[in-house]
């Protein structure tokens, strides 16, 4: 049964439900010079996800993540 | 000239740091990294100005970005302080407030609450409940604000550790609009004063330092400059300029001409007969 994660606004499948890190790790593959994670952070259902925790931090069907990441602004 | 931006820092700011929330810079212009083509441009102009305290924005990573803003600023020795830029209510911008600091490590923010995507000006409600959250939450907030004295003290009352009025609404580079209200939050505030949004070129920052704010906080000067880095140094020579003028105490404005040579001792030089 997959599990079904919208991740910065997009439908995301998962075989079992994923971790926060598994998501990040899956969202970050594709992206370039995302430097491992660090000057990233992670929302759960407009909840913060200390770093410290995505590994023990499940995910279900239906979660919003929002993955943030410092950029140019301001 | 030969100085390095450390020299030309350092010689300003000997005995006359910045000092933000115990926190030390030589440099008193703080650059934002908005509005540049590239990050290798962004990198050199950052560079020129001297900055070591430079603001990011908390965006939802994508595919095709061109390397990190964060590792520029990690390899350049310049302190990361996220924004809550593209917020409009004060439950937005804690939020976001938040994420910037399991981004970038710090519990520093600069507190943008802004009322509409037009005129970008703060909204004086949202943002003084959001600082007040904040603060009591451990943030060291800097907040961007209108340029109005009360709100200025609201804010340093809720605990902010700098107030940021802005100059001109954000982007415009229409100066300091409203110098006498600038001076006003100077002359009461208790925390340092940073003019915040609207410079256009070195002559605004130089008249903000004039005013007695703190330091500057300017992005698109630079960054949209025909000349990036040249503007970024020239930036760092009128922030520098006009701390010096502000601590040399200016000359009252006078009404009539006053002469600068003796009037006595002139030579009989009527040739005209």
């Amino acid at each position: 049964m997959t599990v079904s994660i919208i991740v910065n606004g997009d439908e995301v499948a998962f075989d079992r439900r994923p971790s926060v890190e598994d998501v990040v790790a899956r969202a970050l593959a594709d992206v370039d010079g995302a430097s491992g994670g660090r000057g990233i952070a992670v929302a759960v259902n407009s909840d913060v996800v200390p770093r410290s925790s995505w590994a023990t931090t499940p995910v279900d069907t239906g979660d919003r993540v929002e993955i943030l990441a410092a950029t140019q602004g301001g | 000239m030969n100085a390095t931006p450390d020299a030309v820092n350092g010689a300003h700011a000997a005995g006359d740091p910045l000092v933000i929330a115990g926190r030390t810079f030589s440099s008193r212009l703080i650059m934002g990294t908005g509005g540049a083509p590239s990050l290798a441009g962004l990198e050199a102009a950052l560079v020129a100005s001297g900055t070591e305290l430079t603001t990011v924005a908390l965006r939802r990573v994508h595919t095709g970005t061109e390397g990190s803003v964060w590792d520029l600023l990690e390899r350049n020795g310049i302190r990361a302080l996220p924004n809550t830029a593209g917020c409009f209510t004060a439950s937005e911008a804690v939020l976001t407030a938040k994420l910037g600091r399991e981004a970038c490590e710090t519990d520093w923010v600069k507190l943008e609450v802004v009322a509409d995507d037009v005129s970008l000006l703060p909204d004086p409600i949202e943002l003084v409940s959001a600082a007040r959250t904040l603060v009591d939450d451990g943030f060291t907030v800097l907040p961007y604000t209108n340029d109005d004295p009360i709100l200025a003290r609201k804010l340093a009352d809720v605990g902010c550790a700098a107030i940021m009025p802005l100059g001109a609404p954000i982007g415009t580079g229409l100066g300091v609009l409203n110098p006498r209200n600038i001076a006003a939050i100077v002359a009461e505030s208790e925390v340092p004063v940073v003019l915040d949004a609207g410079i256009g070129t070195a002559s605004d920052a130089a008249q903000a330092m004039e005013l007695g704010c703190d330091a500057v906080l300017l992005a698109t000067a630079v960054t949209r400059a025909a000349d990036p880095v040249r503007m970024a140094r020239a930036m760092r020579h009128a922030v520098i300029a006009g701390r010096e003028a502000f601590h040399a105490g200016r000359i009252p404005r006078r009404e009539e001409a006053l002469a600068s040579s003796p009037t006595d001792g002139r030579a009989n030089l009527d040739l005209a007969m």
